[in-house]
């Protein structure tokens, strides 16, 4: 027994000893940063390589230090709310404008005012007290089988639920946010009951059950499983930029289709952030969101991810240039999280799976 | 039930109230405790309302979660079995070309995180991969003139989980296979069995236990996958809790969810248990002697080699080739600078984890079987949900009690000395090896077990009246008779932790990321070929430790040493 008592009292020395060293690294790390340069501590839902590259264009001309950690939005969104007053995080970053109001919603933001802000971002894009700023723009589109489908047939979201495309359509989870913000824009213009017997009508129409990704479904189009489907724009020009197998063939067959002209637009959806509730750095944080949105920054975004600049007077992407000009919807985006769990709900009763 | 515990326990240990080891009695039950947390915060969630969620999902969904994830459930345990047991028993007891090399290369598989190998091979079979169109090429079909498996199903998640979990069965009960004492097969042989009946009625019952202990480990691992089912599009329940959490925005019907798989897990347990109530699988006989290996010829060496090839092709070999091509194609696109770091990143994490789940591994059996009293054995239970339990919400509930802690003590510095002491364990590396040891004990747990449950308790009474002490016991006997159960413990974990990504990614701190992060991050993207380069680093970084792993376990059989 003495050999147990004697390793448990090791053990406890070891603890103490351990923890006394991890005070002073504490301590160290404090004092460190009162002495240290601007710093800004980002939660990103939007992946390293694509936020990356321009934070640290922002560094090297600024000395403003940033912080990263990446992750799915809602993870870090609960990381937030659980982390509370003391969380690091000075920026909440991401790429669909529901996470940003859920945030808005569980108390996590901060109304930010800034001139800059609010003269580049047009208000439909950002929240009306400032909680959260638009930075770039993406549409949910319909693709098409250029050899089987007459883009003259197509017309609006709704009519995908005509029967005449039954068998046609391939579509991906409603398990994604971007189904289910387009769903909830659907139901802020026409209603729960209208949306749901639409949501039924398109999945009757569905080829296969929903799966894979957006460029699952762009590669089953291409393989003829089906020939509608819906889409981001970016995941489509990211396919007709790639030099990896087959992925630029496979998308020079489907062609875009932006539907809702003679109505209320395409849909739309943003990549964003919002300064949290918690931030330290706050005039740092808006620094750089302001950052985000100058010429440089947007035409970054343009030309790397291929999404619309937030910032008028920015050319898009060549690429996306070549699908010709388009109306977008006007929808204060903030609806789109008002109706998020009404759309979910919507969806599993239609078996949109 | 009295006499039975007096039967595993030395003796001298089960008046433990006078025992002077009480101290350590105590430390062991707070850490029990506090290991626990995590798992006793998603059972605490079944008290909170969610808000008319339930209803909701009863009308709608709930039944087809329970669906999915019982024919996963059924669909992965059969195929583990089928491809775990026997290739165990055939490179164990036969001979044949290649035997030796199978031994170690159908623990291969292990090293490929399951939503990777799904992936490869939706990248391979879906409808616009290499083979179908070359089908229709070939042939000049269309989509639809031709029958081809549809990968994105319930039946390709059954695949794909059972091709990189059967190694966790081939492992343990390859382990049981070697340590079965040789006598106990010659008296099934002299007894008139033949080989094939000697499988079936003795080996393997013998090895039940082994076999037992890997079957929970893919069944927990199934249960907890939700990387595979979301991107196959099958229902399961771990789909629910996600869905339920982030779609609905309830996070308390989403822990409830996890409540209720923790319970069913629990039934499953507790029904295995009961089942094999007083049986006892220790050896009789300490007779060891180099196993005489039965030579195949015709068309059962023709028949062993397939068995044993198929799962190392399908599980490791045509993913892995897969990943080299993709890795080829797109070597000039990924940023290969930060690879070193990742891979340090990563295993750094994970030879921590499994060092540190080692230890308690060993800490936490071994005091049961000292003291098999209720709170050891429910603490054991509870401690072993862990697995079972989907990253995310091990994560969640992980923060929860971290934030918890450092905010209350920040708030008190605060009111008291007006010093903020901010977050000092959420965020850091601590709080997510916490996690990982939440996660993965199980998998250490269960190891050790398999192996401590098959030494005698008379040896421990040896032990005893030789005036060794319970933890000279341990050391002295035990360890050296489980070595090969140790390392296996140790290495599984390792392997899992390189493997992990949603703990990993909600726990980490500023600036750090691993290798299975960058892989996620591009797949996520749709990048699939991107994201090869770093998924084949951690299938190399995997593929030592399991190469490692095989090899010793040739080794661990007691009286390998021996020439007969």
């Amino acid at each position: 027994m003495g050999s147990s008592r004697f390793t448990i009292k090791k053990v406890a020395k070891d603890l103490v000893k351990n923890s006394l060293i991890g005070s002073a690294v504490l301590l160290l790390i404090t004092a460190a940063s009162i002495t240290a340069a601007a710093e800004v501590n980002i939660y990103s839902a939007r992946e390293e390589n694509l936020i990356k590259p321009i934070l640290d264009r922002y560094t090297a001309q600024t000395g403003t230090k940033i912080n990263l950690v990446t992750g799915g939005a809602d993870e870090l969104i609960k990381r937030l709310e659980l982390e509370g007053v003391n969380s690091p995080a000075d920026l909440l970053l991401t790429v669909d404008v529901g996470r940003l109001l859920r945030a808005k919603d569980a108390d996590l933001l901060q109304p930010v005012d800034s001139d800059i802000l609010e003269d580049v971002i047009p208000v439909q894009y950002r929240d009306s007290n400032g909680y959260w700023f638009g930075v770039s723009l993406r549409s949910r589109v319909i693709v098409y089988d250029k050899a089987r489908v007459d883009p003259a047939q197509l017309s609006t979201y709704e009519a995908l639920a005509d029967p005449k495309w039954k068998g046609k359509i391939c579509v991906r989870s409603s398990t994604n946010i971007y189904n289910q913000s387009l769903t909830a824009a659907m139901v802020s213009h026409n209603g729960v009951e209208v949306t749901e017997q639409w949501a039924r009508g398109l999945v009757a129409n569905l080829a296969r059950n929903p799966q894979g990704g957006d460029r699952d479904q762009i590669n089953a189009i291409a393989a003829g499983q089906c020939e509608l489907a819906l889409v981001n724009t970016y995941y489509l020009a990211g396919m007709l930029k790639s030099t990896v197998g087959n992925d630029k063939s496979t998308a020079e067959s489907v062609g875009v289709f932006w539907p809702n002209q003679q109505g209320r637009g395409a849909h739309i959806n943003i990549s964003g952030a919002g300064v949290t509730k918690s931030a330290k750095n706050t005039e740092a944080a808006i620094e750089l969101l302001e950052f985000m949105v100058s010429e440089e920054a947007q035409q970054w975004y343009a030309d790397v991810n291929d999404e619309f600049p937030v910032r008028a007077g920015i050319a898009a992407s060549e690429i996306l240039q070549s699908w010709g000009e388009f109306k977008a919807d006007n929808i204060p985006l903030e609806q789109l999280g008002i109706h998020n769990a009404d759309a979910v709900r919507l969806m599993d009763r239609a078996g949109w799976k | 039930m009295n006499k039975l515990l007096a039967d595993r326990a030395p003796r001298g240990a089960s008046s433990f109230l006078t025992s002077p080891v009480r101290l350590s009695t105590i430390a062991i039950a707070a850490l029990c405790l506090l290991l626990s947390i995590p798992v006793l915060t998603v059972f605490w969630s079944i008290t909170n309302s969610s808000d008319g969620v339930w209803q909701h999902l009863v009308d709608t969904l709930l039944f087809d979660y329970v669906r999915d994830s019982a024919l996963l459930m059924l669909g992965v345990g059969v195929s583990v079995l089928v491809l775990g047991v026997l290739p165990a028993w055939l490179v164990t007891m036969t001979k044949f070309p290649g035997s030796r090399i199978l031994e170690w290369a159908l623990v291969l598989p292990l090293a490929i995180p399951a939503y990777i190998i799904a992936y490869t091979y939706t990248g391979l079979l879906d409808v616009g991969g290499p083979m179908q169109v070359m089908i229709r090429d070939t042939f000049e079909l269309r989509y639809g003139d031709y029958w081809f498996p549809q990968i994105r199903s319930l039946g390709g998640a059954i695949a794909m989980l059972s091709l990189v979990l059967y190694p966790y069965v081939y492992l343990l009960s390859r382990m049981a296979f070697l340590e079965q004492s040789i006598c106990v097969l010659e008296v099934s042989r002299t007894l008139g069995a033949s080989p094939t009946k000697a499988f079936f009625r003795v080996a393997v019952p013998l090895a039940r236990p082994a076999i037992i202990a890997g079957l929970s480990l893919v069944l927990m691992e199934t249960l907890a996958d939700y990387g595979t089912v979301q991107y196959f599009g099958v229902s399961a329940f771990t789909t629910g809790i996600f869905r339920t959490w982030f779609g609905l925005g309830s996070s308390v019907a989403a822990a409830q969810l996890s409540a209720l798989l923790l319970l069913f897990i629990m039934t499953l347990v507790l029904a295995e248990q009961w089942s094999r109530r007083q049986s006892r699988y220790h050896h009789t006989s300490n007779k060891y002697s180099r196993l005489p290996k039965i030579k195949l010829r015709g068309w059962k060496l023709t028949g062993a080699l397939i068995y044993c090839v198929l799962p190392v092709l399908a599980g490791f070999l045509i993913p892995f080739v897969q990943l080299c091509l993709w890795t080829l194609e797109t070597w000039d696109l990924v940023d290969r600078q930060g690879f070193i770091v990742l891979a340090y990143n990563s295993l750094r994490l994970a030879a921590t984890a499994a060092l540190i789940a080692l230890f308690l591994g060993v800490l936490i059996v071994y005091s049961r079987r000292l003291r098999p009293d209720m709170f050891m054995r429910g603490a054991f239970r509870i401690l072993g949900l862990g697995y079972a339990i989907p990253g995310t919400v091990i994560a969640v509930g992980v923060l929860i009690p971290f934030a918890w802690f450092d905010n209350t003590i920040d708030a008190w510095m605060r009111e008291n000395f007006s010093i903020s002491t901010g977050l000092m364990f959420s965020g850091t590396l601590i709080a997510l090896v916490f996690a990982y040891i939440v996660r993965f004990l199980p998998v250490a747990m269960n190891t050790v077990d398999a192996g401590m449950g098959k030494i005698k308790p008379s040896m421990d009474d040896v032990g005893r009246s030789m005036g060794l002490g319970s933890f000279a016991i341990l050391r002295r006997i035990h360890a050296p008779i489980m070595r090969g159960s140790l390392l296996t413990a140790a290495l599984l974990v390792f392997v899992d932790v390189l493997k992990e990504l949603p703990a990993t990614l909600i726990l980490r701190p500023f600036n750090f990321n691993t290798l299975a992060i960058r892989t996620y991050e591009l797949a996520n993207q749709e990048r699939l070929a991107e994201a090869a380069s770093s998924a084949l680093m951690i299938v190399l970084a995997g593929i030592i430790p399991v190469i490692i792993l095989s090899y010793t376990i040739s080794r661990s059989r007691p009286g390998n040493d021996i020439r007969t």
